[in-house]
């Protein structure tokens, strides 16, 4: 403290003497350098007032692009400039970046993070040094960076990751760095550092992230698929033929898109036992009836039990390239479905394919055989239980009689035998 | 007071009831019974938290599968073992006492009487019954898994092997298949673990444990008291003496009374499972 005041005091004595010392005083300041600046925030010790630090190491100003670059101090402190004081008054304007990146500020503007500052005054919220810091930026490509593709995690999880400032800037979605980190997606990024995984700026953008309830944001519901067509390309192709894909197009605003059934960060992979299993009850969000009828098969029952071997929906129906039953192209349309059920069963021959993997013993008009069948049987357990039920219950009550009666009459018996004694 | 000491000294006296290979096949029937429905009741119940747990237990569901089809073998030799005793003795012994009289498990008239008699007595309407050597509700029990295994034995068949029986059956008798083979393994389950354990085991005269299933034996007082009917027509006939036997090893007992034990306790557990399922 005492050091940083002593260093003060020279710098003022070395700018102000001269003046002093009879410059003529209508000529205009000269702008700081670099060196007078550094001058004192080039020391470590360097504080404001209230005591935080103000210190700029010169070899981190140095090594960032901009030190690198020859940008001057006063190109961001713009209104440094025109100081004429040294020490200047230690409220200054904010750096300002759209000197410089003027579209990436615009379009910084436009996104979730100007939005919340300026609507909600919510001041949590990054602005650009937030996530580029400030003395030490570096280019996206350097791998030092906070936006490199393998650190971006990292530098979104500062505020996504972390649950105080979750809660204190209202970020509904909760932790997603969390998820995102145990997804597909986030291991393939973190353990294995694959450049080609997306990190958050791949699905969200970086500088005009919006919600996902905005029709111009990428993670917007019908913009999604397109989203993710930029890595799954195949994919995108098959699902927008889809009926799923051709029903999210006309506008519908039920029928899936990608992160209906894969989730948004917790994506996993499409082979693991989990969410195989899982998936089956996001089909049945929709088609419930579908679900309940599955759910009374082998294939059902086996799945509800934890097991994934046997056909579960996407085994017959495909995943993304979904058709109505009467489209041709159709796993389960009758052309196909017997080369659907041979994919398990290699014997399945077409009146094999007349097996109802959907069978409801509730509809006559689909499963009439079923449906008397299963009335029928339903009358025999009820009726077999409930003369049995009867039958049992009559001779249990009775049953207790004679043999409380028996005990009674024995316990008799041995009175009076004793009394004869 | 004396009369009843001086029977119960002879208590060693013993009427044969089942001959040892019928106690085998009873052993093998029970045995296979508890595999089947322990390795089966999971699928039926498998959105039940213990239905996980329970197919776990046996390795999952490929290795309880595999149990499960192993059971399925022993019940059906089981069935046909019994199947060709019957033959052997129908048409090789050429003993028709199989298919009506007192010794046949047809029903007759006699039963429907004896159900009406039973139930009066049960109601304080009448004395009860004087029971031969099958009740008509045994008479029920044999029928039922008569029933029970050709259509959980015939339907387990085709489930088994779908792609065979896809040539002789269109495909959605897999559909049906499927329905009574659990429905009828319910009732199959239902009805043993409860109205056949309450009718052999835990009706207040027996309980907790009739040992003749697997001792093959009665006393001569269960037989007065049980099957006096039998007891008098066999003395009638001047055949008695052809029943009368010593006690069961004490061994006998023993492991009888340690088995059905545990058979009967799994059974409502099980039992108990089913009516947590149902009920919740």
């Amino acid at each position: 403290m005492i050091r940083a005041f002593t260093l003060c005091c020279v710098l003022i004595l070395t700018l102000v003497g001269p003046a002093a010392a009879g410059t003529p005083p209508q000529a205009a300041p000269k702008p700081p350098t670099n060196d007078d600046c550094l001058a004192c925030h080039g020391d470590a010790g360097a504080v404001r007032g209230d005591g935080r630090s103000v210190a700029v190491k010169p070899e981190v100003f140095g090594a960032s692009i901009h030190g690198a670059g020859g940008v001057a101090c006063i190109d961001c402190h713009a209104d440094l400039a025109k100081a004429a004081e040294f020490p200047h008054p230690e409220k200054l304007a904010p750096a300002q970046c759209a000197s410089c990146h003027d579209t990436a500020v615009a379009a910084y503007d436009t996104g979730v993070h100007a939005q919340a500052r300026r609507t909600s005054g919510n001041l949590t919220a990054a602005t650009c040094a937030d996530c580029h810091g400030s003395h030490d930026i570096k280019p996206s490509a350097d791998p030092d960076s906070r936006t490199h593709h393998l650190r971006l995690i990292e530098t979104c999880g500062r505020c996504h990751g972390n649950e105080e400032i979750i809660k204190r800037g209202k970020i509904a979605i909760g932790n997603v760095v969390d998820l995102f980190r145990d997804s597909i997606h986030g291991k393939a990024l973190i353990k294995s550092g694959l450049s080609v995984a997306p990190t958050c700026s791949d699905c969200h953008g970086n500088h005009d992230i919006r919600r996902k309830s905005d029709p111009t944001s990428r993670v917007f519901r019908k913009s999604i698929p397109d989203t993710c067509s930029k890595c799954h390309t195949g994919v995108g192709r098959l699902y927008w033929e889809s009926v799923h894909g051709t029903q999210v197009a006309k506008g519908s605003p039920l029928a899936p898109v990608c992160t209906s059934c894969h989730t948004a960060h917790d994506i996993r992979r499409s082979d693991v036992e989990g969410w195989k299993l899982e998936v089956i009850k996001e089909c049945g969000t929709c088609h419930e009836q579908s679900l309940n009828t599955y759910r009374d098969t082998f294939h059902g029952q086996v799945t509800a039990l934890g097991y994934s071997r046997v056909a579960s929906c996407a085994d017959c129906h495909g995943s993304h390239h979904i058709f109505p039953k009467a489209d041709a192209r159709s796993t389960v349309a009758p052309a196909n479905v017997v080369t659907t059920c041979k994919k398990c069963h290699f014997g399945a021959t077409a009146s094999f394919a007349k097996y109802d993997p959907h069978g409801d013993p509730e509809n006559h008009a689909r499963n009439p055989f079923l449906f008397y069948t299963s009335k029928f049987m339903k009358m025999l357990l009820f009726g077999v239980f409930a003369f049995f039920g009867i039958h049992t219950g009559l001779w249990f009550a009775r049953g207790m009689q004679v043999k409380t009666a028996g005990r009674m009459r024995r316990r008799k018996g041995q009175d009076s035998g004793e009394d004869g004694e | 007071m004396s009369g009843e000491t001086a029977t119960s000294a002879i208590t060693h006296t013993h009427y044969r009831r089942f001959d040892r290979a019928d106690r085998i096949l009873h052993g093998c029937l029970m045995f296979s019974f508890l595999g089947l429905a322990f390795t089966g009741l999971p699928l039926l119940f498998s959105h039940e938290v213990w239905a996980a747990r329970l197919a776990r237990l046996f390795g999952g569901f490929d290795a309880a599968g595999t149990i499960h089809r192993l059971c399925a073998v022993v019940m059906i030799s089981v069935f046909v073992t019994h199947l060709s005793r019957l033959a052997r003795r129908l048409f090789g012994q050429k003993d028709l006492s199989i298919l009506w009289g007192p010794s046949s498990m047809v029903p007759q008239p006699a039963d429907f009487f004896e159900l009406i008699g039973h139930l009066r007595w049960f109601i304080g309407l009448g004395p009860q019954p004087k029971f031969d050597h099958f009740t008509y509700w045994e008479k029920f029990d044999y029928w039922a898994v008569f029933w029970g295994m050709g259509i959980i034995g015939g339907s387990g068949l085709v489930l088994w092997f779908p792609e065979v029986f896809a040539h002789l059956l269109p495909g959605w008798v897999f559909n049906i298949a499927m329905l009574i083979h659990g429905e009828e393994a319910l009732l199959a389950v239902g009805f043993i673990f409860t109205i056949h354990f309450f009718n052999g085991h835990l009706r207040p005269e027996k309980f907790p444990m009739d040992s003749v299933i697997f001792t093959g034996r009665v006393t001569v007082d269960e037989m007065e008291e049980e099957r006096p009917a039998e007891l008098e027509r066999l003395t009638r006939a001047g055949r008695i003496d052809e029943y009368v036997s010593a006690s069961a090893p004490s061994w006998v007992y023993r492991v009888g009374r340690s088995v059905g034990a545990v058979a009967v306790t799994l059974g409502l557990i099980m039992v108990a499972l089913i009516l947590f399922a149902v009920l919740r």
